[in-house]
């Protein structure tokens, strides 16, 4: 067989290998049992708790939940607001670049905030190394709040959980120093080994062997890669981010990066079978998400090792496929495999350029985005899920004449006004936010010449996607798009924030919501929620939900692109 | 909970620690002949001498303060005339070469604009060019890129694959080399 | 009658007259309004007449008249049978219940005028319709009851026929849990005082009207979330209609406003729109049409989800009371000699067992001895004696429960026979109940007593059981003979020696586990179990206050009809359910038709996605809205009568109907559009 197909299956089964047992330690991270990590961090925990004065043993309900949330996130928005309209004259500058405009911190800080790392700014020149380090902090808490978030979700679908869902400051630092950091160090020195930059010298510059002057940006890279990568948040340092050959050195790093990317995602699945001592419904989740990644998966491998159309009538040769953005040392399979793990997981860091991608595989990566829950980003990714399931166990519990229920809690009315509020957001932002887009370019194409790379069919893909990967808190983009304008930055900001925090607080509510109401046993007439023809139904609601919603969109975008290479 | 601000510092301080460890202190791993810097081992270089192996198109000039890709769609038409142009450029500098044999990431632009890499077909359909151009046979220069082929990882995972900077090093190598023995 | 009823058809020429007439009416707005999906409809259909009298006035960008008119003419059509859904489900419930009515007209009732004191209360005859709530009227024999009441005088044999179809008499008398009577029925024989209960129109069966009419009917909680769901889903599309506009105006591709509402109203839900309420109304019929009144349509849908369901032992799981099935003479008392014996001691006695001895003597050649009457004293059963019997000159037989006998029997210094002893723990182990009989102190053998299971019922409650509910007996019998009965007959659990608290306390302790229970009951009693209850079914012939307390009553009076209730609920939310996935599974074709056809002017690189290959953009628009309309009324059959359940588990259930209207509903429409495009391609 193919060694770049090799190389795919063996990057997934390794995924896989290392999801389980992460799982399972997160289930105790989480339900508060012992660790073998406790003698060295509990200390550190403790000193967070006493510093910020939180008390992680009291039980919070849902809105208090919800409210020591948000109340993080605005304290950090403000702090990073500071920082980036502010580095240019603040130190660990060598480059000496500039600060950000107001609308550019805006979108950057959000974009981080938010999980998002759309970045409307090429790390090289865009921010300086404080400023790289505050947008890594960023990649710990954002990630570290969705994973809570989730915990919470977790705890809430116990079956008698009540009004006792643990302490939110708990499960955030917890998230962070016993997930995120440890995984973090070991991702980072093995870069660090392969070669990834991790220094605060400025550029350095050299005279090529061809005899031309060559600057080459440096920085603290490997720490913010490894970030990036497992809290699904997909910054890079550089602007190419992993196609970036310091970023991302070889097919090893490759691997260990790309492994990264969905680990806490497909991890968290199997905390919650642990936590909830329900391994079946984990393993039907997993199958249901498995068989949508795969789905966009190979036919995107596919397209790609087979190459675009219209350079094979140009006449060359594409034995390796599809080249254009992409890098000669990962190929055209790894870099579909790593364009559609970023896409379905709200990462968002890429190792070849999706603008460049052939029609269908930037179609599917979109796909990816708008169902955000095939894995999906760490927590939330499980969060959007969660409101799949509540809509497919109300249309199967009907269908078999009982008033649906979940893990024994019925659903009713207020449950489904939110999951259905959730499920149309989504689309409601990209669609309308891309309408308003393309309103404005099919008025007045020359004002807004700048915006799009690529004539056409394409170029509204690009503004598509930009929105799709903005409410989906991807933050990869079609970077052909000229975004680093205020009408991007703006709109885009406003997208990320919503797209971010309704589909948290959501669940959030539902589960809350759920959590207190009484406990229905198990009959024979019960729905089981874990089993093949469930999963089958929570796809088919997936997939006719996303394919309604976004046909037409995609009908004027790839599709038409692709029709018309042909 | 500002505290968690010493996140970032110890969790960078420790990274950085460790990073004095790694090969070249993570300041990043340089080439050099003759004891003079010529490149970093990771990323890629210009080369668009005939007496060099090309590497491949780049969409930032191989400018390694400021990565690129060309983000150009693929039914984008001026971007079609682009690869067009490169085919014809690249068939006049390599006569004999067909038209068909020409892999086509030596005429497409790489995503991060560096990519250090070639394909050892890529350098294979140089070697005549090289050959006339240095005036080294063939074979020489066939031994030379196979011997600078990376096989994929653990002989199963990934492309083969030839680093331009390090293959154009050896080529300049061989030449001293085959002077200094004449 | 009733059986009648069931086999009615589903289309009567005069409902659907009627029906037709009210689907016209109700296009008024403000009516529609609570359907937000068939009004959205209605919204486009009422642009689309603006756009026609555009394009008459001259507009050119719209496409031709007659297109433009055909669009407009079908969504007309979507929305009126959308209403003729509900119309006609309203028309059938009506009917139902005006047959009902029809036994209420206006009859003459004997008014009781209490003129007080020492006066006897003056009697005069008014209309029915007069009659108030706490008046009291009289009737006899050959009498009309003119309303719904409670006996407070005397006993009467009724007939009830009117009401339940069944034709033999019952008895109601005044006190105990038989004391209801029904307007309409009729007095057989005697004469009773009643008390009037309900105001005038305000009996269970005008409620009932009022709710299929639709003028009280209120939204079950599922319904309510099925409508925002569905909601959801018409939003979704008015976002994806609206925005095609501008990425239009992108790609230069000019859409029509019909091909913008043909779109938006093919995406949208209608078919379930169209069909919820009607099978809302659907399901209350149903259960009229088992004769069940029900008092709200959330009590039908309660009843799908019951987990626990109370049933009494006698009359539901076996056949009325215990008949006696073998005479079992004591050691060397002489067969014969016994069972005379047995059947002098019931001579007098006048309850089934007794009656049950006599008739079992019969079968075996015995004929009733005469007897004299002066010798003759027969004993009735005390609570102190706890037997009964005769005594006819100096012999004393009794018979009665082991116990007392064996003290009457021991006080005199005689013993039970230990073989005697062992017959009777026999007896009792396999759910009989023995009876001993006793010859001047004498023990002379056991008579058994064995109830007698309905024959099916088993079958029943393994039907319930695979539902995933729960049977429970309850019975005032022993543990040992209950537990043999619950056994034989298959129930999960029994309450032996129930006293009416037990009922409560088992409901209570079942809802506290969070499970729904459903139970059946008549007498005064039973009222606060019956409040209790999740589902209270109240017997029609019981007390006044158990029909309040309950949230169905059953004209029948017959205690399995709550597993036919259970299945009625689950009918109706699994038809809605179906009805839903499968109405959202066919946007996938609609949308294969519709797409290709809005942009493959100008995108002729589209035609690839044209999977259907259908003739021209205005044909496949045009078959689109046409399916979309006739789905509706196809489906009204299927509305009406309830998708079929199946006991066969919830999951296989769910993988059935998922095949046949999920991935049905994906390929109906491509089969159906196709053929319409066919047609409709002859002329555009």
């Amino acid at each position: 067989m193919n060694t770049e197909i090799i190389g795919i299956v063996t990057m997934f089964l390794l995924t896989l290998l290392l999801a389980i047992p992460l799982g399972r330690y997160m289930g105790k991270v989480y339900q508060g049992e012992k660790t073998w990590l406790d003698p060295i961090l509990g200390p550190l925990d403790k000193l967070f708790f006493k510093l910020g004065g939180a008390k992680p043993d009291r039980d919070m309900t849902w809105q208090q939940h919800l409210l020591a949330l948000l109340t993080i996130n605005l304290v950090w928005f403000l702090f990073s607001m500071a920082i980036l309209m502010t580095m240019g004259s603040l130190p660990l500058n060598p480059d000496g670049n500039p600060s950000m405009t107001a609308d550019l911190a805006f979108n950057t800080t959000i974009s981080f905030i938010s999980n998002t790392n759309l970045q409307h700014y090429s790390g090289e020149s865009g921010v300086s190394y404080l400023g790289q380090l505050v947008l890594m902090l960023f990649q710990f808490i954002s990630a570290g709040i969705g994973m809570a978030a989730c915990a919470v979700v977790f705890k809430a679908m116990k079956e008698k959980a009540g009004d006792k869902l643990g302490n939110f400051y708990n499960y955030f630092i917890k998230s962070c120093t016993r997930v995120l950091l440890p995984l973090s160090i070991v991702v980072a020195v093995l870069l660090l080994i392969n070669g990834t930059p991790m220094t605060f010298k400025g550029k350095d510059q050299f005279i090529s062997l061809q005899g031309d002057t060559v600057s080459v940006s440096r920085g603290p890279a490997a720490a913010m890669v490894a970030i990036k990568q497992l809290g699904t948040n997909g910054g890079g340092f550089f602007g190419v981010n992993s196609a970036h050959p310091l970023e991302n050195p070889n097919y090893f790093t490759n691997i260990i990066e790309n492994v990264s990317i969905i680990l806490i995602p497909i991890a968290l699945i199997f905390t919650m079978g642990f936590m909830l001592k329900k391994r079946r419904l984990a393993w039907m989740i997993f199958g249901v998400m498995t068989v949508g990644f795969l789905l966009l998966l190979v036919p995107s491998v596919y397209q790609e090792m087979k190459g675009s159309p219209a350079i094979t009538r140009l006449g060359v040769t594409q034995q390796l496929g599809s080249m254009e953005g992409k890098e000669v040392r990962f190929g055209p399979a790894a870099s579909a495999y790593w364009g559609i793990t970023t896409t379905v997981t709200s990462n968002g860091s890429v190792n070849a350029m999706h603008d460049s991608f052939t029609a269908l595989t930037g179609m599917f990566c979109m796909l990816g985005m708008m169902v955000n829950s095939f894995y999906g980003g760490v927590g939330v990714g499980f969060l959007n899920f969660y409101v799949y399931i509540i809509i497919a166990v109300f249309i199967s519990g009907l269908m078999v004449g009982r008033t649906p229920e979940f893990l024994g809690k019925k659903i009713e009315a207020k449950e489904m006004k939110i999951a259905t509020i959730i499920a149309l957001l989504h689309t409601f932002l990209i669609l309308a936010f891309t309408a308003l887009s393309s309103h404005l370019y099919a008025h007045d194409p020359k004002t807004y010449a700048g915006w799009l790379n690529n004539p056409g069919y394409h170029g509204f893909s690009e503004m598509l996607y930009e929105y799709t990967s903005s409410s989906a808190n991807n933050g990869s983009g079609f970077e052909g798009l000229g975004d680093a304008v205020p009408f991007w930055n703006i709109t885009c900001g406003i997208v990320m924030l919503l797209g971010r925090y309704l589909p948290i607080i959501g669940p959030l509510a539902i589960a809350g919501i759920l959590a207190k109401k009484k406990y229905v046993p198990e009959s024979a007439g019960t729905l089981k929620t874990d089993t093949f023809t469930f999963g089958a139904m929570v796809f088919a609601v997936i997939a006719i939900v996303v394919a309604l919603s976004f046909f037409p969109a995609l009908a004027l975008g790839p599709i038409a692109e692709y029709f018309s290479m042909k | 909970m500002v505290t968690i601000i010493f996140f970032c510092g110890i969790y960078t301080v420790l990274i950085l620690g460790i990073a004095q460890a790694a090969p070249a202190k993570g300041n990043g791993v340089t080439v050099s002949v003759n004891g003079k810097v010529v490149g970093y081992a990771l990323e890629g270089q210009s080369f668009t001498q005939d007496k060099y192996f090309y590497s491949r198109p780049s969409a930032a000039g191989y400018n390694g303060a400021g990565s690129a890709g060309s983000n150009k769609g693929p039914s984008n038409p001026d971007y079609l005339q682009q690869v067009k142009d490169r085919i014809d450029s690249f068939m006049v500098h390599n006569p004999g070469v067909k038209r068909e044999q020409i892999p086509s990431e030596l005429v497409t632009a790489s995503g991060s604009g560096l990519d250090p890499d070639i394909s050892p077909e890529a350098a294979k359909i140089q070697v005549k060019r090289i050959a006339v151009v240095r005036s080294i046979t063939e074979d020489k220069i066939v031994a030379l890129v196979d011997a600078n082929t990376e096989k994929p990882l653990l002989g199963l995972l990934g492309t083969a694959k030839v680093n331009v900077l390090r293959l154009n090093i050896a080529l300049d190598e061989l030449k001293q080399h085959t002077a200094f023995s004449k | 009658m009733s059986k009648d009823k069931r086999n009615a058809k589903l289309f009567e020429g005069s409902q659907v007259r009627d029906a037709l007439k009210q689907s016209f009416i109700k296009l008024n707005p403000r009516a529609l309004v609570h359907n937000p999906v068939m009004f959205t409809v209605e919204i486009g259909t009422a642009i689309m007449l603006v756009v026609c009298i555009w394009v008459l006035l001259g507009e050119k960008s719209q496409g031709s008249f007659a297109y433009n008119l055909i669009i407009f003419l079908i969504l007309f059509i979507t929305v009126l049978f959308g209403n003729f859904a509900e119309a006609i489900a309203e028309a059938r419930g009506k009917a139902q219940a005006d047959s009902l009515r029809k036994t209420r007209q206006d009859t003459p009732a004997k008014k009781v005028f209490a003129v007080g004191g020492i006066f006897t209360d003056e009697i005069k005859i008014v209309p029915s319709s007069q009659l108030q709530k706490g008046d009291f009227f009289i009737c006899e024999t050959g009498d009309t009851i003119p309303m719904d009441g409670e006996i407070v005088e005397g006993i009467a044999t009724i007939d009830e026929s009117a009401i339940t179809g069944e034709s033999a008499p019952v008895i109601r008398e005044s006190g105990g849990d038989k004391s209801s009577v029904t307007g309409g029925t009729k007095v057989l024989s005697d004469h009773i005082k009643v008390k009037v209960t309900t105001a005038p129109g305000e009996s269970f069966l005008d409620k009932m009207i009022a709710l299929v009419e639709g003028a009280s009917r209120q939204k079950t909680p599922n319904e309510i979330a099925l409508t925002i769901l569905l909601a959801g889903f018409t939003i979704i599309f008015i976002i994806v209609c609206v925005t095609l506009k501008p990425f239009g105006d992108y790609a230069n591709t000019p859409i029509t406003i019909a091909a913008f509402i043909s779109l938006f109203v093919c995406l949208i839900p209608t078919t379930i729109g169209g069909l919820l309420s009607a099978i809302g109304i659907a399901g209350m019929d149903r259960a009229l049409r088992a004769n069940v009144i029900t008092k709200s349509g959330k009590a039908v849908e309660t009843a799908g989800d019951i987990d626990t369901l109370l049933l009494d032992k006698t009359g539901t799981i076996t056949i009325g009371n215990r008949k006696a099935t073998n005479f079992w003479p004591g050691a060397g008392v002489d067969e014969n000699a016994f069972v005379e014996a047995c059947v002098l001691s019931s001579l007098a006695d006048e309850t089934p067992e007794g009656k049950s001895i006599i008739e079992l003597a019969e079968t075996k050649g015995f004929k009733k001895p005469v007897l004299q009457k002066d010798k003759v004293t027969f004993i009735e059963f005390t609570a102190e004696t706890r037997s009964s019997g005769v005594n006819i000159g100096d012999t004393r037989i009794r018979k009665g429960a082991y116990d007392s006998i064996r003290n009457k029997v021991e006080k005199a210094g005689n013993s039970v026979s230990p073989e005697m002893y062992d017959r009777v723990k026999v007896v009792a182990a396999n759910g009989g109940t023995p009876l001993v009989v006793s010859n001047n102190d004498v023990a002379i053998g056991v008579i058994e007593l064995q109830d007698i299971i309905k024959p099916g019922i088993h079958d029943r409650f393994d039907r319930l059981r695979k539902m995933g509910v729960k049977t429970v007996m309850v019975t005032g019998d022993n543990p040992l003979t209950a537990k043999f009965i619950a056994e034989k007959a298959g129930v999960d659990d029994f309450i032996a020696e129930a006293k009416p608290e037990d009922k409560m306390n088992y409901i209570k302790k079942e809802q506290t586990g969070g499970k729904l229970v459903a139970m059946m009951g008549d007498g005064t009693n039973d009222a606060p179990a019956l409040a209790q209850a999740d589902v209270g079914v109240a017997m029609n012939s019981g007390t006044q206050a158990a029909k309040e307390a309950g949230n169905m009553v059953d004209l029948d009076n017959d205690p399995t009809k709550l597993i036919e209730i259970v299945e009625i609920g689950k009918q109706l939310l699994m038809t809605r359910g179906t009805l839903t996935t499968f109405s959202i599974a066919n946007d996938v074709a609609k949308y294969f038709a519709i797409v290709p056809a809005l942009f493959i002017a100008s995108i002729p690189a589209l035609q690839g996605l044209n999977i259907m290959q259908l003739h021209s953009p205005q044909s496949a628009i045009l078959s689109a809205v046409i399916f979309n309309a006739i789905i509706i009324p196809l489906l009204i059959p299927l509305a009406l009568r309830g998708v079929a359940y199946k006991p066969i588990g919830a999951s296989a259930l769910l993988r059935r109907n998922l095949l046949i209207y999920g991935l049905g509903g994906v390929i109906v429409p491509f089969i159906g559009i196709k053929l319409i495009d066919m047609l409709v391609s002859i002329w555009f």
